[in-house]
């Protein structure tokens, strides 16, 4: 296993007001994503725990898209990953953050 | 111990306990001069429907005299009987009503002792060892939920990685000392002591009314967390209501 | 609480979601679509981080939940006490902390002894990374079902997940005062798999999905009496099943199990020479035995009901 952090500023807080949400299910080539609203409004965080190691870089580039696209201000990301391709791992930041905004995906 | 060696230790004036393609069934006297049910399986043999179902009867058979007649569960059995049969007949409400029989012959006042003295594994061990109200072990038992070959086809992981694994915690490997540890087995008994004092002993002590089995697992560092996340959910949800 | 997410893209209106597969849904999102809109509480959710203690050794990945949600709600207006596996997340399989959690809440709904409880199964059994653990757990929640039961609380099962209900899954389904299971949900306790090993490839392809089915899948289990209703695939239908057993469920008693020991002995009495289930099938009087894995729900649901009435007081 290999723990991945990234912080971020965001310059701007995700919209609406749930607390959290989860999304997804670890399950070989898929993984959950927590999110949570505990984060000063400028800042945002995502924590990686994956049983595929040595993908740090191609990580690190989806995280910064993601952030740089939805602005998720405020939102502690926590990942666990059995393994997903990084457009799954694009998808399911998408779906946290499209439901904590109060969105359906 | 053999069965022969344990039914005389056990019972040294005389029992009815008999033994029938590899069912045990019958009665004995206690030292202090009442008696108990023994039933169980020998030999390693598999549980299918029908020795569950006989099992069964004979624990209805306790229960339906009312009475608070002692159940004594005798355990050198194989896993559940893997078997197309079995399952197209549907095992698992056999070796459920097994289990729901000897849970409720507790709770109508008999109590249950499981007496594991050989193998045990799956769900043969849930549904007569660990439905058991006690369960005591005689050393050089052999409980199992699975073999560590069998483990390591379905975890990809060699034997020797497993034994090595196995070193740093009693979560997952076969035997008594690990099952002991995680709270499923209680007391391990004196081979060189009289089984009929010992039995007698367990019967003296109070029965207990709660499942204490998590909290044994916690005390002997076996299994860390069970006890707690029961009591939190526990807690939870009496408050939700 | 934790809000659910639909796991596809598409826009779910409501009569899509009653429609919408069980099998093919996460364990959140049956347990959002089985309850009243937004009436579940979850106990210890995912942002507790209660994983499990053991599958790092194995240097697995952990899952937030560990594969079991259990929380409170209401179905019809009325409180339930629910638990879910998913059976994704390490084939739903029993650990530690998955299984402590339903035991805790069947020991809650034991001393409430009002509040009835539903579990959705999907689990393969026992995880193997935390055998004894496992194997413990589902001692204790058979010992805390049925003390619930003893004391009148309704305990549903509903079968019709992915990983089906194999294992020790299936002996906790057997203590149930009632089952609703689908077609898709497999009820057995040794698995394909495991009797292929043990007993040799001519006595069960593990591989033939069709034999798989007929031996373990909801019909046949509803036809032997294994389960008392047959649901569709639907959350709709797992709905009003989990609703209508609630209200019919037995509690549990001495002639509850005396009335078990015969129907059981009738069983083998009946069918115990039959080397297929269609022979069952023949046997309880299907005019085309054959027919039965391609029968829709509804003609099933029919004729399962001629040939086999559902016994609510022998379980």
């Amino acid at each position: 296993m290999e723990t991945l952090n990234y912080r971020h500023k965001a310059p701007q807080r995700a919209k609406g007001s749930k607390r959290q949400v989860i999304v997804g299910v670890v399950a070989s080539g898929n993984l959950e994503v927590l999110a949570e609203r505990v984060l000063p409004d400028s800042e945002c965080e995502v924590d990686i725990r994956t049983a595929a190691e040595g993908f740090g870089e191609i990580w690190q580039a989806v995280v910064a898209d993601f952030v740089e696209r939805r602005s998720p201000g405020g939102l502690k990301f926590s990942i666990n990953d059995g393994g997903a391709r990084p457009d799954t791992v694009a998808l399911r930041l998408a779906q946290a953050v499209s439901a904590i905004e109060g969105e359906r995906t | 111990m053999t069965l022969d060696n344990i039914l005389a230790s056990l019972f040294p004036h005389g029992h009815d306990v008999v033994l029938e393609r590899g069912l045990i069934s019958g009665r004995g006297p206690l030292p202090d001069g009442g008696s108990v049910a023994v039933i169980g399986v020998d030999g390693r043999t598999p549980v299918g429907v029908e020795e569950a179902a006989l099992l069964a009867g004979h624990v209805l058979d306790v229960i339906k005299p009312g009475g608070n007649e002692p159940i004594l569960v005798l355990i050198d059995s194989d896993s559940q009987r893997m078997s197309k049969r079995d399952e197209l007949l549907g095992l698992n409400e056999f070796l459920a009503h097994l289990a729901k029989c000897l849970i409720l012959a507790d709770k109508l006042g008999h109590r249950t002792i499981g007496l594991l003295y050989g193998h045990t594994a799956a769900g043969a061990f849930i549904a007569t060892a660990l439905a058991t109200q006690i369960l005591v072990a005689l050393p050089g038992a052999e409980p199992a939920v699975m073999d560590l070959p069998s483990m390591s086809r379905v975890t990809k992981l060699s034997i020797d990685v497993l034994q090595e694994k196995a070193k740093s915690t009693p979560v997952f490997a076969p035997g008594l000392d690990n099952l002991a540890q995680t709270g499923a087995v209680a007391i391990t008994l004196d081979t060189a002591g009289s089984l009929a004092d010992q039995l007698q002993s367990v019967l003296s002590a109070p029965a207990e009314r709660e499942d204490s089995r998590d909290k044994l697992g916690k005390e002997r560092n076996g299994r860390p967390k069970a006890a707690d996340i029961a009591e939190r959910v526990y807690e939870l949800a009496r408050a939700s209501v | 609480m934790i809000a659910v997410v639909s796991e596809t893209s598409k826009d779910h209106d409501d009569a899509s979601v009653s429609t919408s597969s069980w099998y093919e849904a996460s364990a959140r999102q049956r347990v959002e679509h089985l309850l009243d809109a937004n009436s579940f509480n979850e106990f210890i959710g995912p942002e507790w981080r209660e994983t499990s203690p053991h599958l790092p050794l194995f240097d697995l990945p952990e899952q937030f939940d560990d594969g079991m949600i259990v929380g409170y709600g209401r179905l019809g207006g009325k409180p339930v006490l629910v638990a879910a596996q998913e059976g994704r997340f390490m084939g739903g399989a029993f650990g530690e902390i998955h299984g402590a959690k339903l035991t805790g809440l069947l020991r809650a709904a034991r001393d409430m002894a009002s509040v009835p409880v539903l579990i959705l199964f999907d689990t393969g059994g026992v995880r193997l990374q935390e055998a004894n653990a496992g194997e413990l757990a589902i001692a204790e929640i058979m010992r805390a079902l049925i003390e619930a039961r003893l004391v009148g609380v309704p305990v549903v099962g509903l079968v019709g997940g992915r990983a089906g209900c194999y294992g020790g899954g299936g002996l906790i389904a057997g203590c149930c005062s009632a089952l609703a299971v689908s077609e898709q949900g497999r009820i057995s306790v040794s698995g394909p798999e495991v009797i292929e090993t043990n007993r040799g490839v001519e006595e069960f392809d593990s591989k033939d999905r069709a034999l798989v089915w007929r031996t373990m899948g909801g019909k046949h289990r509803r036809l032997i009496g294994g389960a008392e209703v047959f649901a569709d695939d639907t959350m709709a239908s797992f709905r009003d099943a989990a609703r209508y057993l609630i209200e019919h469920a037995p509690s549990m008693s001495l002639s509850t199990l005396e009335s078990e020991q015969s129907r059981l002995a009738q069983r083998i009495e009946r069918f115990g020479h039959c080397s297929d289930a269609v022979d069952i099938w023949r046997s309880l009087g299907a005019a085309e035995p054959e027919n039965l894995p391609a029968l829709h729900y509804r003609e099933f649901a029919a004729l399962a009901n001629d040939l086999q009435e559902p016994r609510h007081d022998a379980r």
